[in-house]
């Protein structure tokens, strides 16, 4: 190498450690972690000390029970998967229980960045998931990925850059989501068909959407029972950047919650701010796919039933222009302009249910009160995408009896 | 007799007993030995892997691709015991079976004769609690293997089969990434070892039999059918002249994909099911939306759009490289060709 490459390669090195506003060391304790975590005992704590630290390949941790990761900090002890060869994911947890993750940053895996599947009892504290540079369709899917789960906690957690959902909980149960910061993702947090989740006290700002509460088909298991409060959501205006084909890649930029195909889930307290498109959107699945019925098995519901929005406020940029690339944007256009209501409803109803009497302030229905000066719009999209928006529809002024809150049962404090 | 089987039986369970003890002062302090010969598998020569009286070895119609290297697969019953038949799942191996599998490239794929490089030993225990799986590692000497339950990797090269020249970091995987893989249900068992498998030809040193024919002549399997043409069989999907394109692309999906694409496997959370039973096209992946690809969607739409290969994401993750996007996640850092043509070959026919 000649000296002026050498220089040049130097300062370079130099750059992307001031960058950092330290210099940044990096130490490789790929095989002494891996194999301690292995041999890993019940009742282990594995301390991750100070420092950044890089690896190759997927970190796993497999059949253990009451086994603490903790780090020194989300800033101070970082694991780097930028040199990943193998492996979908940075850090992958598997069949045990009690399991605690705190104190560590999970940065540019290829692939989700910290997968928890199996697990009875997992926390998330004070850890940060996340991908370096702009947002951009290469990121890994999600941050914080716990899956097929029972009694999840993530709190004081950090999540950005996700090319799908920062804070993601799938087919789980017991679940709360509390004082964490979701950004630069497509979904802030997203909770799908999961049961009995609070999401509280949250700040989802600067994503594609903020929170999502979403119930697909043909899962394992299916969701209800949700509680979101006390979140401030706002400024979700990020262009959609998930690669094409992922459901997430439907929601236009400007949306703050959206609850899809829910069943049993409130909505209140949440301060809702500055989205171009859609502040609170409820919708059915035939949005995403119109011949579900032709593919999905008879126990899916593809409603969204028995939701109640209140008590939240809102602070909307009103004449901005909804996002178009995505059809629903494109509806919300075409049938609003630049003035799209805080509040819409899809309004495809079961028409068996219909048949039998349905009525929004019944058990299956849907309440919307007490959230200051907005508007709320019912697209009755059930006859069709030219039918007309109902404003202010009647019928849905109601309050429903609270919902139990998440309980969890967690061994390991 | 049932008496002195029994008897055998007790015998190779105590024999398995001493060796778990004499390897307890492992550093590890792991119950299995240290050093694969202590399996007491192999006769002579371990580089060779001759089986060692009791030992069977055995091979697959189609195996898992694992970065074109080759396997030599064993298995060891405990002395007098039979494995039942059945004609669905994975052979219900007896407490105390141990099965092996090792991995290597030989110098040139044209020449096996100009010599091998072993690069890993995979085994699995069938002890009380269940099956538990452990990584070996040969040394650079190729005397001996030794426990690496961290994994490990190493540089090698070989001639292709067509003479050229490949050079690979092939990746040993932990222990946990072998458990990642031979999970169902929450347990852990072995994945190839199955009738539809198994039901095959074998050339025992000079003898080309059948190969369940001879497990069942040797007292290793019980039950069956009389005539192994009633049994179920997967093609050997590598020749074309095996079945039609969709039963060998579903044999390779089966043995590649199927043990986490099932239900009860760690992929059924994308509801896409690849083992060979599976008759629903939706759970197939036909016209299926993604459920957690993120950028393994390669901006398609559809899990399998029939008759538009270019369009189905199956096909695009197979043919990655990229540990973010491909499929199988794990086990493989190439693509195959071969396998990416009969997958095409089986969409573009699909109505």
């Amino acid at each position: 190498m000649s000296s002026g490459k050498f220089f040049w390669t130097l300062s370079l090195l130099m750059v992307a450690s001031m960058a950092w506003g330290q210099k940044v060391t990096w130490q490789d304790i790929e095989k002494e972690l891996q194999t301690q975590l292995i041999l890993a005992e019940d009742g282990d704590v594995i301390d991750l000390p100070a420092g950044h630290y890089r690896f190759t390949r997927s970190l796993s941790l497999d059949r253990k029970s009451n086994i603490t990761l903790r780090g020194a900090g989300m800033n101070e002890t970082v694991f780097s998967f930028a040199d990943q060869q193998e492996g979908a994911e940075g850090l992958k947890i598997t069949h045990g229980s009690n399991i605690v993750l705190e104190g560590f940053t999970v940065l540019d895996s290829r692939g989700d960045a910290i997968k928890v599947q199996y697990v009875d009892g997992i926390t998330f504290r004070d850890m940060k998931t996340a991908w370096s540079g702009k947002p951009k369709k290469s990121n890994g899917a999600y941050g914080f990925y716990p899956v097929q789960c029972t009694n999840v906690l993530i709190e004081l957690c950090e999540a950005q850059g996700a090319s799908d959902a920062g804070i993601y909980v799938g087919q789980s149960a017991h679940i709360i989501v509390r004082n964490n910061r979701a950004y630069e993702n497509v979904a802030g947090i997203e909770i799908e068909n999961s049961s009995y989740a609070d999401v509280h006290n949250n700040d989802a700002f600067n994503n594609t959407g903020g929170i999502l509460v979403f119930d697909m088909p043909n899962l394992t298991r299916y969701g209800s029972h949700c509680r979101v409060f006390d979140n401030r959501v706002y400024d979700n205006n990020l262009k959609n950047f998930a690669p094409r084909g992922n459901v997430v890649g439907a929601v236009p930029a400007g949306t703050g919650i959206v609850l899809l195909a829910t069943t049993a889930c409130q909505v209140y307290g949440n301060s809702i701010s500055g989205h171009r498109t859609a502040a609170v959107a409820m919708v059915s699945y035939y949005l995403m796919d119109e011949d579900i019925d032709d593919r999905k098995e008879p126990e899916y519901d593809p409603y969204v039933t028995n939701i109640s929005i209140h008590s939240n406020t809102f602070d909307e940029a009103r004449k901005s222009m909804p996002n178009i690339r995505k059809q629903l944007g494109l509806l919300l256009f075409l049938k609003f302009g630049r003035d799209v209501p805080e509040i819409l409803y899809d309004g495809v109803v079961d028409e068996d249910r219909e048949m039998q009497g349905y009525n929004y302030a019944g058990p299956a229905g849907i309440c919307v009160r007490n959230n200051g000066p907005v508007r709320f719009a019912f697209l009755d999209l059930s006859h069709g995408r030219k039918a007309d928006p109902i404003m202010e529809p009647e019928g849905f002024d109601c309050d429903k009896a609270p919902l139990e809150a998440a309980e969890l049962t967690l061994n390991n404090e | 007799m049932r008496i002195r089987h029994w008897t055998w039986g007790l015998l190779a369970a105590s024999a398995i007993y001493l060796v778990s003890v004499s390897a307890m002062w492992h550093p590890h302090g792991l119950a299995v030995p240290m050093k694969l010969s202590d399996f007491q598998f192999f006769e002579g020569d371990m580089a060779a892997q001759l089986p060692a009286e009791g030992v069977m070895p055995y091979t697959l119609n189609t195996p898992l691709f694992s970065d074109y290297a080759l396997k030599l697969r064993f298995v060891r019953l405990p002395d007098g015991q039979a494995v039942p038949y059945n004609d669905s799942v994975v052979l219900d191996f007896p407490v105390g079976t141990v099965i092996m599998k090792t991995f290597y490239y030989p110098e040139d794929m044209r020449k096996p004769e100009k010599g091998r490089t072993l690069m890993e030993t995979r085994v699995l225990l069938h002890e009380e609690g269940g099956w538990s799986a452990w990584p070996y590692i040969w040394n650079e000497e190729q005397t001996e293997a030794y426990l690496e339950v961290a994994g490990g990797s190493r540089e090698i090269q070989w001639r292709d089969d067509r003479g050229k020249k490949q050079v690979l970091n092939y990746l040993i995987p932990n222990k946990n990434q072998c458990n990642g893989c031979h999970v169902g249900h929450d347990e852990l068992r072995p994945i190839g070892p199955t009738v539809r498998q198994l039901n095959g030809s074998y050339h025992y040193a000079h003898v080309q039999g059948h190969q369940l024919a001879a497990w069942r002549e040797l007292g290793l399997l019980h039950g069956g059918p009389e005539e192994w043409a009633d049994a179920p069989r997967v093609p050997v999907w590598a020749n074309a002249e095996d079945g039609s394109v969709a039963e060998r692309a579903r044999a390779w999906l089966d043995i590649n994909c199927g043990h986490c694409h099932q239900p009860g496997g760690p992929a059924e959370t994308s509801a896409l099911n690849l083992h060979i039973q599976e008759e629903n096209p939706t759970a197939l992946g036909v016209l299926k939306k993604p459920i957690a690809a993120g950028r393994g969607s390669g901006g398609l739409e559809y899990s399998i759009v029939p008759g538009k290969p270019s369009e189905s994401i199956l096909l695009y993750r197979v043919d990655s490289d990229d540990p973010g996007v491909m499929m199988p996640e794990l086990g493989r850092q190439m693509i195959y060709p071969d396998a990416v043509e009969v997958l095409t070959e089986w969409i573009a026919e699909m109505e």
